[in-house]
């Protein structure tokens, strides 16, 4: 597709926004920055971005946030491509940084998913796997949630204008809770919450509305999931709800997977 | 691409649909002046969610589901709780069926406004996006962006939060809104309404190619109001049936060259659903600021011009935004905010309007709780056979159009529909051929 020309003497950075298997709402995102967006729009040139415009400009870019998990083997050659043409590359969102929801097929029998949903499974070009990109291609940085969150999203584009290393939380949404004066809803009612393993960023919002975090942020850098599992299985959460409280956006997140399996039912070797 | 016109042999192509939600891509081929070939290309790789919910239990879906589409998370939520609430036969109270108006609304508003204003209006007036709209009318593009705003606010007061709302449970909510959280709202939509106004005599001005096209509608139809999230569905040929109903009129088809599921209906295959078919079916439903916006638009009694659903849009906007306040000003929290929901057998069909059209959801449920079948069937997989007959359409009447602007026509034929790429795709998927 044709485009405008980079204007010469355009010594803006570019951004460029690419979608692999998602749901497009963490780049949606970037356009519900509605009061910051044509200011943005205005610091960056915005190179590449299907969602909100026809107009395309060649790499190489700047920085490329990347949306989405690797799911094809065009999507694992295209995703090599978006590398080398980025000098900076970011993942945005739970199915960049972990695979994402479509990543339970990892703990399906290959090609069941597939036989599930289509008469003719051969049709299709699909993996049997959903892997996150830094499993293909390194990455610079990576944005965590499901979605991200707007205001990280800010800090992260701002911090790489102004050359610096983006401010981000790797601590747990239990210490969110605190600070917005959320009562415990694990301690105080024993209802099953990720809070304490999830790393923050979305500002707690779950247990504010009496539920428990369902870990939408993916696992904390220090998550002791193995602690919270004992507990959740003595207030009387059945290991079958378990493993589903653990697998679900984030479930091939390292600390996240592990957990799970470690509570899967044990079948008798056939 | 070649430069000439009417030239015998041409192809079209657009590799990268831009300014819809999800990947898709366009090709139509003239031979011998004729138009030969058109084919939507759909190459956003499925996540089986379908069958991925198999296994998950009865309380998962509307979570699960949000995950299919970040720009109407809402429509997917409330398809599936409804669609759950009818396999147990719950039925939820006035006030619960008012909140979850209230962010359906928040959601048609945010959704209608991005489309409007961000990806449909650019086409109008030769701009590549909103950026550049931007410098030719700034006000019409931050209108808009306020718009959305607003749209993005009662769902984070609502729902907690615009992109995937955490609020959204089977039976009803986790936690009301306090009546000071949603009396709030009240300024901020009565802004919208005006705004929402304002935009629908934009769009109304704007130029339109001369289309018509003999569309099959079919919509949610409620006699009480402009149908959101209730109501039978109907059709402008008399079918009048409920969502399980509907579901055995449809066949989904997985044919070869195509992984897609493509719905066809009983006895006509191509169906429309959207904004265009709501407006004919529920016309009489809409309130009167709506209805006299359409009035001073236009627009009649129905709109067959697909290029004019960006005005038919932004008349739902005013819709959304003046029944959204409507809720607002008679607002009582619901106590509890849910109904509890037994761990039982049984199978459930809902469907409610997304802003882009209807959806439907169906589960089978076992004893234990625990889903054992799923089935969705999207807006953009029932609009896919109309998309392509406008795009048949749009080329032969543009024929002598130069390739650069009969391609962005073309581009804008598939804007129309407002696609959601990505919802339709985790379903049908890669090459769609009309024979």
């Amino acid at each position: 597709m044709t485009g405008p020309e980079p204007v010469p003497g355009d010594a803006r950075p570019s951004l460029a926004v690419w979608k692999f298997a998602s749901c497009d709402g963490c780049q949606l995102t970037l356009l519900d920055c509605e009061e910051e967006l044509l200011a943005l729009a205005g610091a960056v040139r915005i190179a590449h971005f299907t969602e909100m415009s026809r107009a395309s400009i060649a790499g190489p870019y700047d920085v490329s946030l990347v949306e989405g998990s690797i799911t094809t083997e065009e999507d694992a050659r295209r995703i090599r491509e978006v590398r080398e043409s980025s000098r900076t590359l970011v993942t945005i969102g739970a199915c960049a940084t972990a695979g994402g929801i479509q990543g339970l097929r990892n703990f399906a029998a290959s090609g069941e998913y597939a036989r599930a949903v289509y008469a003719h499974p051969e049709y299709l070009a699909s993996l049997d796997t959903s892997t996150p990109v830094e499993q293909h291609v390194h990455v610079d940085l990576a944005l965590h949630g499901c979605p991200i969150d707007r205001g990280q999203l800010l800090e992260v584009v701002t911090a790489l204008l102004a050359g610096r290393r983006p401010v981000l939380p790797g601590h747990s949404v239990c210490e969110q809770c605190k600070a917005r004066g959320t009562v415990c809803l694990l301690v105080a009612g024993g209802t099953p919450c990720l809070g304490p393993v999830t790393r923050a960023g979305c500002g707690a919002l779950c247990p504010a509305v009496d539920r428990g975090c369902f870990g939408c942020f993916g696992p904390a850098d220090t998550a002791n999931t193995e602690a919270l599992a004992r507990r959740l299985i003595s207030d009387g959460l059945a290991t079958d709800a378990l493993v589903r409280l653990f697998r679900t956006f984030n479930a091939g997140a390292p600390a996240f997977e592990k957990e799970g399996r470690a509570h899967e039912p044990r079948h008798p070797a056939s | 691409m070649s430069h000439g016109t009417r030239r015998a042999d041409r192809t079209f192509a657009v590799d990268g649909l831009a300014r819809v939600e999800g990947e898709g891509s366009f090709r139509a081929v003239v031979r011998d002046g004729v138009v030969a070939d058109v084919e939507l290309t759909i190459f956003e790789p499925p996540r089986f969610f379908e069958a991925l919910l198999r296994g998950r239990d009865r309380l998962e879906p509307p979570d699960i589901t949000a995950r299919i589409c970040g720009i109407c998370p809402v429509a997917y939520q409330m398809s599936a709780c409804r669609a759950i609430e009818d396999a147990y036969g719950l039925r939820v109270g006035a006030e619960i069926a008012a909140l979850r108006r209230l962010l359906y609304c928040g959601e048609w508003i945010q959704s209608h406004a991005l489309h409007v204003a961000l990806l449909h209006a650019p086409d109008f007036l030769g701009c590549a996006d909103a950026v550049e709209l931007a410098q030719l009318d700034r006000p019409a593009v931050e209108r808009g962006l306020r718009l959305k705003r607003i749209g993005n606010m009662v769902m984070e007061t609502v729902g907690g939060r615009s992109v995937h709302p955490v609020n959204v449970r089977v039976g009803g909510f986790y936690k009301a809104p306090s009546p000071e959280q949603i009396a709030a709202l009240a300024e901020p939509l009565r802004e919208a309404r005006d705004l929402a106004l304002a935009t629908v005599e934009w769009t109304a001005g704007f130029d339109f190619p001369d289309v018509e096209a003999d569309y099959l509608f079919v919509a949610l139809h409620d006699p009480e109001r402009y149908a959101i999230d209730s109501g039978r569905i109907c059709s402008t040929a008399g079918l009048d049936t409920d969502a399980a109903g509907f579901l055995a009129a449809i066949v989904e088809e997985h044919v070869e060259r195509s992984t897609a599921l493509q719905s066809r209906l009983f006895g006509r295959d191509d169906y429309l659903t959207g904004p265009l078919a709501r407006y004919a079916l529920n016309r009489e439903q809409l309130g009167a600021p709506a209805r006299g916006a359409a009035d001073a638009a236009g627009l009649g009694a129905s709109c067959r011009n697909p290029f004019r659903s960006i005005v038919v849009r932004s008349v739902e906007l005013v819709e959304a935004c003046d029944q959204a306040l409507r809720i607002v000003e008679s607002y009582g929290a619901p106590h509890p905010p849910a109904v509890d929901v037994p761990v039982a057998a049984g199978t459930g069909t809902g469907a409610t309007e997304a802003p882009r059209g209807l959806l439907l959801h169906r589960y089978e449920i076992g004893a234990d709780g625990l889903i054992t079948s799923a089935q969705i069937v999207p807006p953009t997989a029932q609009n896919q056979l109309s998309i392509e007959a406008d795009l048949r359409r749009v080329v032969e009447l543009g024929l002598d159009l130069p390739d650069d602007d009969l391609t962005w026509r073309c581009e804008q034929a598939v804007r129309n529909h407002d696609p959601c790429i990505s919802c339709a795709a985790h379903f049908l998927d890669v090459e769609v051929v009309r024979r």
